[in-house]
């Protein structure tokens, strides 16, 4: 029997990939529906000389894994809606002083705590804006085992790529969803290791000084080079500063590291797109529904499309407009109010052409609810 | 070592007030640090934020000036990544104990090996003047204008029942007993907590009319005596000093090791 062929809840997939990616800290809370993914890394994590910790709460766990990144581990937590919330602080910290580091947020239904155990893609707009103040920030999302296990090393690599935390944002019905996954052999989706400074000892090493290309080499507590690591707007020693051209200088370096490579970071699957005259755009659990009508209208001839997202932040917008151009109507498929609907018809030139098709009552979005929809926009009645 | 050779000098002149105990506090520390030979290499110092949280940028080694309140969580992390480091954490009184109360007894539970400095001013200095959960019934604060009627935790008594392994108490005052104190800390294999008290002339001091600088340092003088000490039974409200606990309990990451080959037997 192939070793490699599983048969498992997304939430252990995101688990295998972590391994895959070289995970070596976790520190996590317990919190539905993300718990399986600290329970495995607590079985897991030690077998292989890792760490797995357990903390008194959630904002004590992206503390946690942002010193254990700082001496030069790839770090990992896990959590859900009310814990999510309370990792803002933490989040703004990773994104400030630079901090590799990958966040995964299993969604529930919200606002508060919800629907613990029921699906919901609420938090979209959370992973963009939860934090005060300007900045930018990598979100991936995916819809079956085989995505969620490429989805995970990706964020693991755009961490360190970009010198930032990167938020994987799963859903309940993906992460509790037993499906089969055929993990990777080694080797077959590439790593990208810390980029760490060639500066010898002796040397003055300055941790936050981009180099042309942007990044920023780092050094890990413990190895020769000292240097101070903070929250406040800082110079290129790590010292405190409120030097207005240093503030400028880092607030945009902060934005630009992101936003400037969007076409880099951006991750989608097109499914039937090049002749659709109607096109579905989703992501996560909504998308599988999507795609099951795609596939069911296509052999009926109808010409529906669908362009699953999986870079929701920075928002991918010259892909999907690009997309939308040819299209008689677009309905965006979520399980919120139109969080990505919003983004959607600001990216395209005619937003009166955008729809949505949502669910907010816990249940997945069916098919059948989005036929529904399109029987509507074209004026065919239910 | 020359102490200068422990700072970052470039950092200076540091943004203390003018007879503020946290200096005292930075030298001791330095000094200690010489006296045991560390090597800065494996030294490491995680603050939150506060007047206090400031020495992690002066001093040369891995520093990291994290949130308010979190610096333990942070400092958990560093230290069960790479156990070998030597971690030092100083927080405020607020900083410790008000948003960072459940960090702190929790770190106090786990027994790991690090040295939390608690810099209690008794006040929340860096915002302006506000009472904080060491102020004690009865001090003035811009947000106790009419007197205070929060009641204080006990630092030491507060430690010792989450489970801290090493705790102990000086002054700013007792500058040689500081040093031999923050020795003791670092060097103790387990979670040891050191509540230094140290004056605010600018903000407790004024509003408190406890006088100057020189005033309050008098007054630890005055209103400390060591643990054991035949005064305290004549006056129960001197504050004693020394160490309250010092005992042997397994310390985290040496457990997390035996764990480690636990699991790999089973893989």
């Amino acid at each position: 029997m192939n070793k490699r062929i599983k048969f498992i809840q997304g939430n252990d997939v995101c688990v295998e990939a972590a391994l895959y990616a070289g995970i070596e800290f976790f520190a996590g809370y317990p919190i539905t529906p993300s718990t399986e993914i600290a329970e495995q890394m607590a079985s897991r994590l030690p077998m292989i000389g890792g760490k797995f910790l357990q903390m008194e709460d959630e904002i004590s766990s992206l503390c946690a894994i942002i010193g254990a990144s700082l001496t030069g581990h790839k770090s990992m937590t896990a959590t859900s809606g009310p814990g999510f919330s309370l990792m803002q602080e933490a989040l703004g910290y990773a994104v400030m002083a630079e901090i590799p580091c990958v966040i995964v947020n299993v969604m529930r239904g919200g606002p508060s705590t919800g629907l613990p155990t029921h699906a919901g893609q609420g938090d979209v707009n959370q992973t963009r804006y939860g934090i005060h103040g300007d900045h930018s920030i990598i979100v991936l999302t995916a819809s079956n085992h085989q995505d969620i296990f490429r989805m995970t090393v990706e964020a693991f690599n755009f961490a360190e790529t970009y010198r930032t935390p990167v938020i994987l944002l799963l859903d309940e019905m993906t992460g509790h969803l037993r499906e089969k996954i055929d993990i990777p052999e080694p080797g077959n989706i590439a790593l990208v290791k810390r980029l760490r400074t060639a500066v010898k000892s002796g040397i003055d090493y300055h941790p936050y000084l981009p180099r042309e290309d942007g990044r920023l080499p780092m050094s890990d507590f413990g190895d020769e080079h000292r240097y101070n690591v903070t929250g406040l707007y800082h110079d290129m020693w790590g010292f405190p500063s409120d030097n207005p051209k240093i503030v400028y200088g880092l607030i945009r370096h902060l934005v630009d590291k992101i936003e400037n490579n969007s076409h880099q970071i951006a991750r989608f699957r097109k499914y039937h797109v090049k002749d659709a005259d109607v096109l579905l755009i989703s992501y996560g659990a909504s998308a599988r529904s999507a795609l099951h009508l795609v596939e069911n209208r296509r052999r009926r001839g109808e010409k529906l499309g669908l362009l699953e997202l999986q870079t929701l932040w920075p928002f991918p917008v010259d892909i999907v407009r690009e997309v939308c151009k040819e299209i008689k109507f677009t309905v965006v498929v979520e399980m919120n109010m139109g969080q990505v609907l919003q983004q959607v018809r600001l990216a395209v030139d005619a937003p009166e052409k955008i729809f949505l098709a949502n669910r907010i009552d816990g249940e997945l979005i069916t098919p059948t609810d989005i036929r529904n929809i399109l029987r509507v926009i074209q004026g065919k009645g239910v | 070592m020359a102490v200068k050779d422990y700072i970052r000098e470039r950092f200076f002149p540091h943004m203390w007030c003018a007879g503020c105990g946290h200096g005292i506090i930075l030298n001791a520390l330095l000094h200690s640090v010489d006296d045991l030979g560390l090597n800065k290499k494996d030294m490491v110092m995680v603050s939150g934020i506060g007047c206090s949280a400031r020495i992690s940028g002066y001093v040369d080694f891995h520093s990291m000036h994290t949130l308010h309140g979190r610096a333990l969580a942070f400092a958990t992390g560093i230290k069960m990544s790479k156990p070998d480091l030597n971690v030092i954490v100083p927080m405020g009184d607020g900083d410790a104990l008000a948003i960072g109360g459940n960090h702190f007894i929790h770190a106090a539970r786990r027994n790991i090996e690090m040295t939390a400095i608690v810099m209690n001013n008794r006040i929340y200095g860096m915002t302006g003047g506000q009472f904080s959960p060491l102020s004690g019934y009865g001090a003035m604060g811009t947000t106790a204008p009419y007197g205070n009627i929060d009641h204080d935790f006990d630092v030491v008594d507060l430690a010792v029942a989450a489970g801290a392994t090493f705790v102990a108490r000086t002054t700013t005052y007792h500058v040689h007993e500081l040093s031999d104190l923050i020795q003791q800390a670092i060097t103790h294999k387990g979670f040891s907590v050191l509540e230094v008290l140290s004056q605010c002339p600018t903000h407790f001091g004024r509003r408190n009319k406890a006088g100057d600088a020189v005033d309050m340092l008098k007054m630890y003088k005055k209103r400390t005596v060591r643990i054991g000490s035949d005064k305290k039974k004549a006056d129960p409200d001197l504050i004693e000093r020394g160490v309250f606990v010092k005992k042997d309990f397994p310390e985290y990451c040496r457990e997390y090791d035996q764990l480690i080959l636990k699991a790999r037997k089973k893989k």
